[in-house]
């Protein structure tokens, strides 16, 4: 037997390059990391580098315009502005270092710790993060100047311990989400300890929000270290970008250029940092638009080459004027980012009479959820027909209006999906959700929609109809959610009733009861039913006709009957073979296999 | 013959939230046993505690009554330590291969972490996971690969590939093939049992499907609402049950055959009708 799966192509490059080389590539990035960069040298070279001392006060220097022997000019100190510039950004960026380590020390290890082993670490970490959180730093920061005095150092260690829920917050997130991933589950049981599974597992996770979260701290501590000391609460002895400000705002009316540098300093800094954060932040998300996506989309031509046509069992009594839907060579692709298309359906012919129940069936990535969401009208975005036709009962659907398909779904084809829970809106109670559809459909007043919901909840078998009615989604369980749609999905006497996979998230013995409740619906309102499934049991319990896919095509068609007899097409039999239910049983444990433990 | 594994009135019950929450057991009282190479099937529906009983095997679920005992120890309680210790023993294959792996490493890395940890030198570690991807029909180059690049039913042999890293005795299989396409299903179940015929491995094979479990089980117990209601012979068990609730269950899993899936709804309605007259 073969095995129908495929290795997926290589994933493209893109997809596997660090953040780092992605983001040189952005234009925004690659300036804002230049500039960052250039700050970065001159923080650790900036001292060595100064033409001057930055602390030598010369009488003739005062206020001095920028010069050949002094670029920038004289501070109101007489001190040299370019010295102290480079100086103090050693200075100012060390200061926000500091606050940057002890936000991520103690943030990251608190989130950590508290996300992993919950509990006690939990709550005790949660109500101190609270609390940091509810502090109002500058007050926190002024009170800290007046008793341990004016040490840019002394603040920023306090900022850094002010800044660090929003390390904590994130991390505690990430982690609560990862710690419960199967992975982290499967690494515990091979035998790896706590601390080798949080940094391999676990912090690798969240490497990346940390770095965008860092450059964004990074860009506060610049900001409010700057403010602190252009308040004067630094010691303005040290030159730093918040003092040089201070002192340049002192003489704004006689020398406001002394404004101007440590200002553009400050604000770039911020400015690249921000971008630098932004611009990963939507790099890791992808939510900026991708080159190459225009809004016209791709031209599709149809292929060459023709593909063998699918085998077709004929079945008595073949009443052409009976067929209810009518499918021809129907093609369904989704636009790459490359500019090409990707066929998900390709040439699919269908025909379902009135009141036939119709198998759809074939393996994950066949097509047959995109040949029912065709028929509906919603294909998922970036996937549109590109040829074919759809006629349900004379009118065409492909390339319809959203009209033409809004009076065709809900009323005449009605849909039941796979998972009935993300299919009902939790904010709402079951029977509000019956009741609407009715209304604006069937055009019925509240009271009569009321009863006939309530006739239909009856119907579908729930035990309770008054009370499921008035419940909320989670408060009942998963068949009773499905049966509630299906209740809702036969409101409006539709003549086709798509199922896509509608048993495949309920238990067996659910299961069974939800096809009773679909073969009685069926026979008893004389709908056509499209059954789509992977399930080949389901489709021998309901199924009058089946139509088998592999990948994109249909290859075989006919009468239940034959297609479980009499396959034709090596797919079908293939798929027949892989069918355990037929399977010998393994028998009881022979002594010739056991072994010594 | 001595068990490898025996579970005797194992109870669990997860703690509730806050102080005085109320908390109702899991599983109460429920004995297995498993003996070395023999695969036992673990048949339930959603909700019946089968996963939480593979759990608590795998020291992942709080035991909070009753005994696991394996190999003459008790493990029920564990400090981490001892725990890490068993992994050479008893290993797991988890349900989802979309989560059971780690998006952000090779599979060399996945393979070769378990083997890494107990002092295995880099080269050998490699040369290792090259024969682990043989044993489970993997191309070689497949290590250098993250598990992005893999179908699902790849996927769960990397996951099988990782259990067998350590050679253990018994490995926990949490509804393995319930993920998969059909045909892929069937390949990979061939694979559990080619395993066990080389290995001698010992599987507690959980699964909602009694068709699976019958496939691969030497003897299967069922599980209703955290307890088991039924246990025995594979073949017995799965085809002609005695307690009310497993003949339910084999009712309602549809036969793909129509004219035989016609008899068998005649035959469910006729037992759920007999049961709810007795009942």
């Amino acid at each position: 037997m073969t095995e129908f799966t495929v290795t997926p192509p290589p994933i493209p490059a893109a997809g596997r390059q660090s953040l780092l080389r992605r983001l040189l590539r952005k234009p925004v990035a690659l300036v804002s990391i230049g500039f960052l960069a250039v700050v970065a040298v001159v923080a650790v070279v900036g001292r060595a580098v100064s033409p001057h001392d930055p602390y030598t006060s010369s009488l003739d220097l005062v206020l001095a315009p920028p010069g050949a022997e002094h670029p920038l000019g004289g501070d109101s100190a007489g001190r040299d502005v370019l010295s102290r510039l480079l100086t103090g950004t050693q200075i100012s960026i060390g200061a926000a270092l500091l606050a940057l380590a002890v936000a991520l020390v103690l943030g990251v290890a608190g989130g950590l710790l508290a996300g992993y082993y919950g509990g006690v670490f939990d709550t005790v970490s949660s109500w101190l993060t609270s609390l940091v959180m509810a502090l109002p730093a500058i007050i926190v920061l002024l009170a800290a100047r007046a008793a341990l005095g004016p040490s840019i150092w002394v603040s920023m260690t306090i900022f850094g311990v002010l800044m660090s829920p929003a390390f904590h917050r994130l991390v505690y997130a990430s982690v609560s989400a990862v710690r419960h991933e199967l992975y982290v589950d499967a690494a515990r049981v091979a035998g790896l300890s706590d601390l080798r599974i949080i940094g391999r597992h676990v912090l690798w996770v969240v490497r990346a929000p940390i770095i965008i979260q860092s450059a964004i701290v990074m860009g506060i501590a610049i900001a409010v270290q700057a403010g602190l000391e252009f308040l004067g609460i630094g010691d303005l002895a040290v030159p730093s970008w918040g003092s040089m400000l201070n002192d340049g705002f002192a003489q704004i009316y006689s020398t406001p250029i002394l404004m101007l540098w440590p200002a553009l300093v400050i604000a770039l800094t911020s400015m690249a940092l921000v971008l630098v954060a932004n611009t990963a932040r939507d790099e890791l998300e992808r939510v900026s638009p991708r080159r190459g996506r225009r809004r016209r989309a791709a031209e599709w031509s149809a292929p060459q080459v023709s593909e063998p046509a699918a085998i077709v069992h004929a079945d008595a009594g073949d009443r052409p004027e009976d067929v209810l839907l009518h499918v021809r060579d129907l093609v369904v692709g989704y636009d790459q980012d490359d500019g090409g298309i990707k066929e998900v359906v390709r040439g699919v012919s269908l025909d379902i009479r009135r009141g036939e129940v119709h198998g759809l069936i074939g393996e994950s990535g066949s097509g047959k959820t995109q040949t029912a969401f065709s028929v509906l009208g919603l294909l998922p975005a970036g996937g549109r027909v590109l040829a074919g036709s759809i006629d349900f009962g004379g009118v065409e659907l492909v390339g319809a209006s959203e009209r033409v398909h809004a009076a065709v779904r809900g009323r005449r084809i009605a849909y039941v999906p796979q998972e009935p829970m993300s299919n009902l809106d939790p904010s709402f109670t079951i029977g509000s959700q019956l009741v609407e559809p009715m209304r604006v459909v069937a055009g019925l007043s509240k009271k009569e929609a009321r009863a006939r919901a309530l006739d239909l909840l009856a119907r579908v078998g729930i035990p309770d109809p008054q009370r499921t009615f008035s419940s909320y989604p989670h408060q009942v369980s998963g068949g009773m959610a499905q049966r509630a749609l299906i209740a809702g999905a036969v409101s409006c006497d539709p003549e086709l009733l798509i199922a896509d996979e509608a048993t495949t998230a309920l238990d067996v013995t659910v299961q069974a009861e939800v096809l009773d409740l679909l073969r009685d619906l069926q026979e008893e309102r004389g709908m056509a039913l499209l059954l789509v499934t992977h399930n080949f049991g389901v489709v021998a319990d309901l199924c009058d006709r089946v139509s088998v896919m592999q990948s994109g095509r249909i290859v075989e068609t006919g009468p239940v009957e034959t297609i479980f007899s009499a396959p034709q097409h090596e797919y079908t039999r293939a798929l027949h073979a892989a069918i355990l239910d037929d399977s010998t049983p393994r028998g009881a444990l022979s002594p010739r296999e056991v072994s010594a433990p | 013959m001595t068990a490898l594994l025996d579970i005797v009135d194992l109870e669990v019950t997860y703690p509730g939230k806050g102080l005085r929450a109320r908390t109702s057991p899991v599983l109460h009282g429920v004995s297995l046993d498993i003996r070395p190479g023999e695969t036992v099937g673990l048949v339930g529906e959603s909700g019946s505690g089968k996963s939480t009983l593979g759990r608590a095997v795998l020291g992942l679920a709080p035991v909070t009554g009753g005994r696991i005992t394996y190999a003459g120890r008790d493990v029920s309680h564990l400090r981490r330590k001892d725990r890490r210790e068993l992994a050479s023993e008893i290993q797991v294959v988890f349900q989802d291969p979309y989560t059971s792996l780690n998006p952000a490493m090779t599979i060399d890395q996945i393979l070769s972490e378990p083997l890494r940890v107990r002092g295995v030198n880099r080269a050998e570690a490699s040369a290792r996971v090259g024969d682990l991807l043989d044993r489970v029909n993997l191309p070689a180059d497949a290590a250098g690969r993250l598990p992005r690049e893999f179908s699902g039913g790849q996927r769960q042999r990397i996951a099988i590939a990782r259990a067998l890293a350590l050679d253990p005795a018994l490995i926990v299989c949490d509804e393995p093939v319930s993920a998969l396409d059909l045909s892929t299903q069937a390949r990979v179940l061939d694979l559990f049992i080619e395993i066990k015929q080389r290995t001698g491995v010992a599987y507690l094979f959980i699964s909602h499907d009694l068709a699976v479990v019958r496939h691969v089980s030497h003897r299967v117990a069922v599980m209703y609402r955290g307890e088991i209601v039924e246990s025995g012979d594979g073949d017995k068990v799965t085809s002609a049950p005695d307690h009310p609730y497993t003949q339910r269950l084999l009712m309602a899993a549809p036969v793909p055959d129509p004219v035989r899936q016609r008899e068998r709804r005649v035959e469910r309605r006729r037992l759920l009708d007999s049961q709810a007259a007795t009942a």
